[in-house]
């Protein structure tokens, strides 16, 4: 496979455009989608290379659209949806919780309904509580639903096309901060397998779990942290449902040390679902140290540039988090 | 197993003449799909009432004119989303009644395993894409799945029943507007049984007629009355031929009354007995065995004959779904997701 280096939003843009090449039945709507090329420019030119019918702007009806998802994905068709803002979401909620999650379980396991919604989450664009928002854990709380957070450009391309392929709804949440990062992505189409977790870094010290953006912060925290003799591992579980808990339990076995970093606020956050696997698990027999969590602030998201960074783990925090974890018990 | 099946709903009814009423054979067919509901929904309160099914239900009697008069207007590749009070849709569409049955009787064999119940029964042979728990929640599904048939070229309708409650909800808006801007081959049927629950149209909207509401979306919409079912029928094929021709949605607002309460809580504190005695009085079913014997198209022996046929089609779903197992706790967690192959 050929590597080239390109931004977070083109490898999504070129799965689309795989996924829509190889399939009649991939289509994609949403709002602004077309000529405008998307609010954070992620479908761009997909307008002019398949047309209107594929591309489909949508009037501003979150609700109306996934319903419309839902429907043709029952007979057949492969919707991907862009909400523009996950926060907008909660417009749509109906159709995602009740019906899309639902369906194949509720009407006895002969329709599913093959749709991908993705839609941008996360803070750090100064867009306020009501467009930063991290809302993972609402999808990944229904069962039904199969939530991916890609936190590079390589996995937005590969967890995208296993997305479009599965024959489940699958929720992918794109941290906006990410979409103008730039990583190694293959040319070829490849699938990302959902409910695989990544090594991302190896280190004998600590294991720090993270998230979406939190990812590569904590990846910029632990080379920090190894210039003060701290070598910390590294784990994105990619995916939130399904969740792969073994590479996390493998690595706190090694380390006896487990820092959870989420952007999301903590009170019954993502993070807490992990926490309390390891405490039912094996790997809380290995533990030095309790369990540390690093969460967003349990408040909506402010606007203010120096409110919104405080509001969320910065490198800063990951990078003192991890000491005092070393320094306990 | 299928005794219980019906032998002349599907292919739906196509009167060479386009009247249900001047077409011995199409007269007979509507006839026992109102028949066939009223018998099933009558068996399913009766067991309810002995104690011998679970849960809640939504019953239609009073309703069974405008799920068939919509439905024999359908060819069987025609898609259907149904609501809470869907037994009617369900059958009119051509489900197998021991199926049915045996979804409510919470059995293995039920259309959903015992795992949905009489507000969730979905059928893909009858292209029954689901009743719905939540009132509007498959109108938007409706729309999409007529996007997918125009985007695939395939001549297929689809037809969105629901209440006048589903009006207010902000779904039916979203739906229809998406619907009317894409000319899709969907049509919207509401039957307007008066009451969302207990809450009435006069308290719940200002318009008068539901199908006014067509108009905000640039869209036809026509008010029938819901308990003549050759009226609602002429207004289903002429919206199919609309959806089916690429020139867009319709509403049909069908003008009807539920005989029994909302659901099994229900008092019926909201409304007075004479004016469910009134509504009695236009039951659907004997207006049109009326006029059909009247016009000496059909005998009373053949709508005795079909009445007793019906009947035993009843019985026979509930002795099938009985004698079928319980639904399996041990495969509980299956079907969450479809396997990916």
């Amino acid at each position: 496979m050929t590597d080239r280096i390109i931004t977070y939003s083109e490898a999504v843009r070129e799965a689309i455009g795989q996924a829509m090449d190889a399939d009649p039945n991939v289509f994609m709507l949403g709002e602004d989608i077309g000529i405008y090329g998307g609010a954070f420019g992620v479908s761009g030119d997909l307008y002019h290379r398949f047309g209107a019918e594929r591309i489909r702007d949508t009037p501003i009806s979150e609700l109306g659209i996934v319903g419309a998802a839902v429907g043709a994905a029952l007979v057949g068709m492969r919707p991907i949806v862009e909400i523009q803002f996950s926060d907008f979401t909660a417009q749509a909620m109906d159709q995602i919780v009740n019906q899309a999650a639902k369906i194949h379980f509720m009407l006895g396991g002969e329709l599913s309904v093959p749709m991908v919604l993705r839609a941008p989450s996360g803070s750090g664009t100064g867009a306020a509580a009501q467009h930063s928002q991290s809302l993972e854990t609402w999808f990944a709380h229904i069962p039904g639903l199969k939530v991916v957070l890609p936190s590079n450009a390589r996995d937005a391309k590969g967890l995208l096309l296993a997305a479009i392929d599965d024959p489940n709804p699958v929720i992918v949440l794109e941290h906006k901060l990410l979409y103008k990062t730039s990583g190694p992505v293959p040319a070829e189409p490849f699938r990302t397998p959902i409910g695989v977790a990544d090594l991302v870094r190896e280190g004998k010290d600590l294991v720090i779990v993270a998230t979406g953006v939190m990812v590569s912060r904590s990846v910029s925290a632990a080379e920090q942290l190894a210039a003060q003799g701290i070598e910390a591992t590294v784990i994105d579980p990619r995916t939130l449902s399904p969740l792969d808990m073994t590479l996390i339990n493998d690595a706190i076995a090694a380390t006896g040390r487990v820092m959870l970093v989420q952007e999301a606020p903590k009170h019954v956050g993502f993070m807490a679902e992990i926490a309390a696997r390891i405490a039912e698990g094996p790997a809380l027999y290995s533990l030095l140290a309790p369990v540390k969590r690093l969460c967003g602030m349990d408040i909506p998201i402010p606007y203010a540039p120096q409110l919104e960074k405080a509001a969320v783990p910065q490198l800063e925090d990951i990078v003192t988090g991890a000491v005092q974890l070393m320094r306990e018990p | 197993m299928c005794r219980s099946q019906m032998t002349t709903i599907t292919p739906l009814i196509s009167p060479a003449t386009g009247s249900l009423e001047a077409d011995k054979s199409a007269a007979l067919a509507a006839l026992e799909s109102m028949l066939t509901i009223r018998s099933f929904e009558e068996a399913v309160d009766g067991l309810f009432a002995r104690g011998l099914m679970h849960g809640t239900m939504h019953l239609s009697i009073g309703q069974e004119a405008s799920a068939t008069g919509i439905c024999a207007a359908l060819k069987p590749t025609d898609y259907i989303t149904s609501t809470h009070r869907g037994h009617g849709h369900c059958i009119a569409k051509g489900a197998d009644l021991t199926r049915m049955m045996a979804e409510l009787l919470a059995k293995q064999t039920g259309y959903c395993r015992g795992r949905g119940g009489s507000m969730h029964i979905a059928d893909t042979k009858t292209r029954n894409l689901g009743a719905n728990g939540i009132v509007a929640g498959g109108i938007p599904i409706a729309a999409g799945a007529a996007l997918a048939q125009k985007m695939r070229g395939e001549s297929n309708v689809v037809v969105s029943f629901f209440g006048d409650g589903a009006t207010n909800e902000g779904a039916f808006h979203e739906a229809l507007n998406l619907a009317a801007i894409w000319d899709l081959p969907v049509i919207f049927v509401c039957e307007n049984n008066k009451y969302g629950m207990s809450n009435s149209t006069e308290l719940s909207m200002r318009v008068e007629k539901i199908s006014d509401r067509a108009l905000a979306y640039g869209m036809v919409g026509v008010t029938v009355d819901g308990n003549d079912v050759n009226e609602v029928y002429q207004a289903a094929v002429a919206a199919v031929e609309r959806a089916r021709s690429g020139h867009g949605p319709t509403l049909i607002e069908c003008e009807t009354y539920r005989w029994k309460g909302h659901s099994k809580s229900d008092k019926n504190l909201y409304r007075t007995k004479e004016e469910i005695d009134e509504w009695k009085a236009k039951d659907p079913i004997v207006r049109f065995q009326e006029t059909i014997l009247s016009s000496g198209l059909v005998t009373q022996a053949e709508i005795d004959e079909l009445t007793a046929k019906v009947r035993e089609a009843t019985r026979d779903a509930i002795k099938d779904a009985s004698a079928a197992p319980d639904s399996n706790p041990a495969e509980l967690l299956t079907s969450v997701f479809r396997e990916v192959k």
